[in-house]
């Protein structure tokens, strides 16, 4: 087994440690702050779906299936409201960014614990908001709350769903904030920047993006809801705003969000490719420093969203061109994956497949993504399905493969016990294949100039769309199958012990599950990440 | 760990060098997204001033700039007192702390009463307030409308944080009372002094681009 | 300890100076420099703040990080800013112009080209 001694299961650890809601709701250990996360995105995961499982049922009909053109703009707005701001956004940070960050630094937990349970709070403050704007009559903003739209047109509770956006931006500040203090401040002894596992330098740059931008859409969003409360002029054409003011604050946060969403998905996949590989990670100084250029040059790229919308035609060249900048440190990343696969023995546990599934679906995503940057081909595209595939190649082919691939691989240190792995490979090609008929002929289907958001369609698109409505079944089955067998496990899984797949970093070389202060004595760090030549010997001598 | 530091060590650290400076850090990226929080506004006034820089001078100019100067010193004078404060706790004087926190209140108080009596009411009253009672009638009329939207959002957002700050300085106050700070513990009032002096930072450059731009008229 | 306890007379001395260049600040606003007036005041707004940041919030004994924070944060806020005004102020007279440019593409590519 693993170099360092550590009891199979220990008799007391964070789980059983005390019992009783309290224990729960009061913590501030950042192991059952991370299950609290878990349980509220799992329930946000599943509102968001049942709201995209009645948009593909409604597309099987050309004329609508079930719902009216109004409640179906509903549906969308809340997919895409609920989906991002309560689930993509929090889901890797929040759960497994929560429970690995310290692990992972050898620290006895985050820098501000109780910071760390208050952000949970507010982000189940900002939701219950939005789910009372839900239940109270929905709205059909578009999860983008274009101005003057939103603020002066509409009749629906958009005031509610923005003000829990407003509310939920601060914990991902504080969230942000906490795991950039933990980072530079809690690292064990001999835990120099370049020992680091890539899962954290992802997480370092994707807090970056949580505390430079989630401020900037919350004061857009108190803007708009100012705008709308007061009736005055801030973006609204008739008072002499200009709307594009607005997309311009709103994007500013929202095209980094969307690397909030796939750069710790990237550092997953980092740590996942290197121990099913057996080998270390190739250039982890390129993996390293493209995460933090990503996050970078993320910020400079937001216009791209607003090449029709008005925007100067200066403004739309410089805009592109930086956004086919941004291509080269995700390339970068997806060249050190691949060499890294070079020659490695690899195995196909379920978090490799999901591994795997990644980095092809990213691909398709990125490079669909350049074809976006041209503001050229934008002008056909823009607001088709072209769009909506794209987005989802990254944000679930990308973010989700990497949030399931990585809940599975560190399943068993979180519960201390194994999951069934036939079951879960299963369930890991399920979801590609449902993935790919669901959103593949949504690019053929944009391209040929199917718009977004639309209840209705001309009955040519007919067959495209029922394959598409086809797959998004066998994927919303493939998200249940992990639901059940990972609920199942967590009481009769088989115990886990400290190092099942016998990977390096410190989080492995405690008990699972951990005891509440991680570590019996602070680790000391003495050589760099990702040592798998070194296991490999160990694993021979004995 | 049960040694006398261990009363002023939070557990999750090793010593107190780590607290202190994984606070400080904490606390200046809390203000880095107050900066980014505030720019997002001065983002949108910059833009309009620049399309309607005329209606902006005309709203600049209806606003009484000697109260903003006035008003200016006190908040600047507040601060001063925040630092004293600051330097009362780090050489463990009780007394001259608690004088320091209530007078930086008494300061803080006296800027709230300008703005809120003098006015906010008085432009309101004056029919300045957008959506409220807007009577202001000219050519340039919408665009001063914009100006005051952006007055009254700017400096509520900052009256707000300064509400925000007067009631940690009751905390605060209440803790010094009780001895609750000393030489070897003082980190929650020089965190607080960071936030206060952002706030009179954030004054500094409202001042100016509020009172100063149609002072010339 | 590492944080550093400064002489109580230079946050007076920090105090008066800061008086002075509101005075200084206040009184320029009323002598018409044109354009300069802006930039006059951002000036001095700028030294204000930095009076402030070195002196009452330490950040001449900080660590490199924690200044390394603060000019992080002004550096992005000054994209955002630059990149907003870079559309606004390139727009030209016309707020239709990249609209235009649009409808000039489609007419000379579309029957064709779309089926």
């Amino acid at each position: 087994m693993s170099s360092v001694e550590v009891a199979a299961t220990p008799r007391i650890h964070y789980l059983n440690a005390d019992y009783g809601i309290k224990s729960w709701l009061l913590t501030t250990d950042h192991k059952r702050i991370a299950w609290l996360y878990l349980m509220a995105i799992t329930f946000f995961f599943a509102v968001g779906g049942l709201a995209a499982t009645l948009m593909r049922l409604n597309l099987i009909e050309p004329q609508g299936l079930l719902v009216e053109p109004e409640t179906y703009n509903k549906l969308f707005s809340m997919h895409g409201i609920v989906m991002v701001f309560f689930f993509l956004v929090p889901s890797i940070p929040a759960v497994l960014g929560n429970f690995l960050i310290p692990l992972m630094l050898g620290a006895r937990d985050v820098a501000f614990p109780r910071l760390n349970l208050m952000s949970w709070y507010i982000f189940m403050t900002g939701g219950s908001l939005v789910l009372y704007a839900l239940i109270a009559g929905g709205v059909d903003t578009g999860w983008t709350f274009y101005t003057p739209l939103s603020s002066m047109y509409l009749n629906t509770h958009v005031m509610a769903a923005a003000g829990g956006i407003f509310i939920a931006g601060f914990s991902s500040i504080l969230t942000g904030l906490n795991f950039v203090v933990t980072i530079h401040k809690m690292r064990a002894p001999g835990l120099t920047w370049f020992r680091l596992p890539l899962f954290i330098w992802s997480m370092y740059a994707s807090s970056i993006i949580f505390i430079i931008a989630t401020p900037v859409i919350a004061i857009s969003l108190a803007l708009l809801i100012v705008e709308r409360f007061f009736h005055v002029g801030i973006f609204d054409p008739a008072l002499g705003g200009d709307p594009i003011l607005f997309q311009h604050l709103f994007w500013f946060y929202s095209h980094p969000a969307v690397y909030v969403m796939i750069l710790p998905s990237m550092g997953v996949i980092s740590e996942l490719v290197t121990a099913f590989s057996r080998k270390r990670v190739f250039g982890y100084h390129f993996v390293a420093f493209s995460s933090v250029a990503i996050a970078a040059i993320g910020f400079l790229v937001w216009g791209h969203h607003m090449f029709v919308s008005g925007q100067s035609i200066y403004a739309g060249l410089v805009f592109s061109a930086l956004s086919f900048a941004v291509a080269i440190p995700s390339a970068i990343k997806v060249f050190n994956w691949t060499a890294t696969l070079y020659k490695g023995s690899i195995s196909y546990e379920a978090p490799m497949l999901y591994a795997l599934g990644f980095i092809g679906l990213f691909t398709i995503g990125g490079l669909t993504g350049l074809y976006l940057a041209a503001t050229a081909l934008d002008q056909h595209v823009h607001a088709t399905y072209f769009i909506i595939a794209h987005f989802h190649y990254i944000m679930v082919g990308g973010a989700v493969m990497g949030y399931l691939g990585g809940i599975h691989y560190w399943w068993p240190k979180i519960s201390g016990r194994l999951y069934p792995d036939g079951w879960a490979r299963v369930a890991a090609v399920v979801i590609f294949v449902g993935f790919n008929l669901t959103f593949f002929p949504q690019f053929i289907l944009g391209y040929d100039g199917m718009p977004r958001r639309y209840a209705i369609y001309p009955p040519e698109f007919q067959t495209l769309n029922v394959i598409s409505s086809a797959g998004a079944s066998i994927l919303g089955l493939g998200y249940i199958i992990p639901l059940i067998y990972l609920a199942w496990s967590a009481r009769y899984g088989a115990p886990a012990g400290p190092n099942p797949w016998k990977a390096t970093g410190l989080e492995w070389t405690t008990a699972s599950p951990p005891i509440t202060h991680n570590f019996e004595e602070t680790p000391v760090v003495t050589e760099e990440p990702y040592a798998y030549d070194r296991i490999a010997e160990e694993i021979q001598v004995a | 760990m049960h040694n006398r530091q261990s009363s002023v060590v939070y557990e999750q650290f090793d010593d107190r060098t780590q607290q202190h400076e994984a606070s400080s850090l904490g606390m200046w990226i809390f203000l880095a997204t107050e900066i980014m929080f505030f720019g997002g506004v001065f983002t949108g006034y910059t833009v309009y001033r620049g399309l309607f820089p005329t209606g902006f001078s005309e709203g600049s100019h209806l606003l009484n700039a000697r109260i903003g100067a006035l008003n200016t010193a006190v908040l600047i004078g507040s601060s001063l007192t925040m630092a004293l404060a600051v330097h009362a706790a780090q050489t463990g004087k009780r007394k001259l702390l608690m004088a320091f926190i209530v007078s930086t209140m008494v300061l803080g108080g006296v800027f709230l009463y300008i703005k809120f009596f003098l006015e906010w009411m008085h432009e309101y009253h004056e029919g300045l307030a957008p959506g409220l009672h807007f009577t202001y009638a000219g050519p340039q009329a919408g665009h001063v409308a914009m100006f005051f939207v952006f007055y009254f959002i700017l400096t509520g957002i900052h009256a707000t944080h300064m509400i925000v700050g007067e009631g940690i300085m009751v905390v605060l106050l209440v803790t010094a009372w009780r001895g609750g700070y000393s030489a070897e513990r003082y980190n929650p009032i020089e965190m607080f002094g960071l936030y206060w002096h952002f706030v009179d930072i954030v004054w500094i450059f409202l001042f100016p681009l509020l009172y100063l731009y149609g002072a010339h008229f | 300890m590492s944080e550093h306890i400064a002489p109580r007379k230079m946050y007076f001395y920090v105090f008066f100076g800061l008086l002075i260049l509101t005075l200084v600040t206040w009184q320029v606003a009323y002598i018409d420099l044109g354009k300069w007036n802006t930039v006059v005041m951002l000036i001095i707004a700028a030294g204000k703040a930095t009076l402030v940041g070195t002196f009452f919030m330490h950040l001449r004994w900080s660590a490199s990080m924690i200044r390394l924070v603060v000019f992080a944060a002004v550096f992005w806020l000054s994209i955002l800013i630059t990149l907003t005004i870079g559309d606004f102020f390139s727009r030209g007279n016309a707020e239709h112009q990249p609209m235009r440019t649009g409808t000039v593409i489609s007419q000379s590519f579309s029957p064709a080209a779309k089926r």
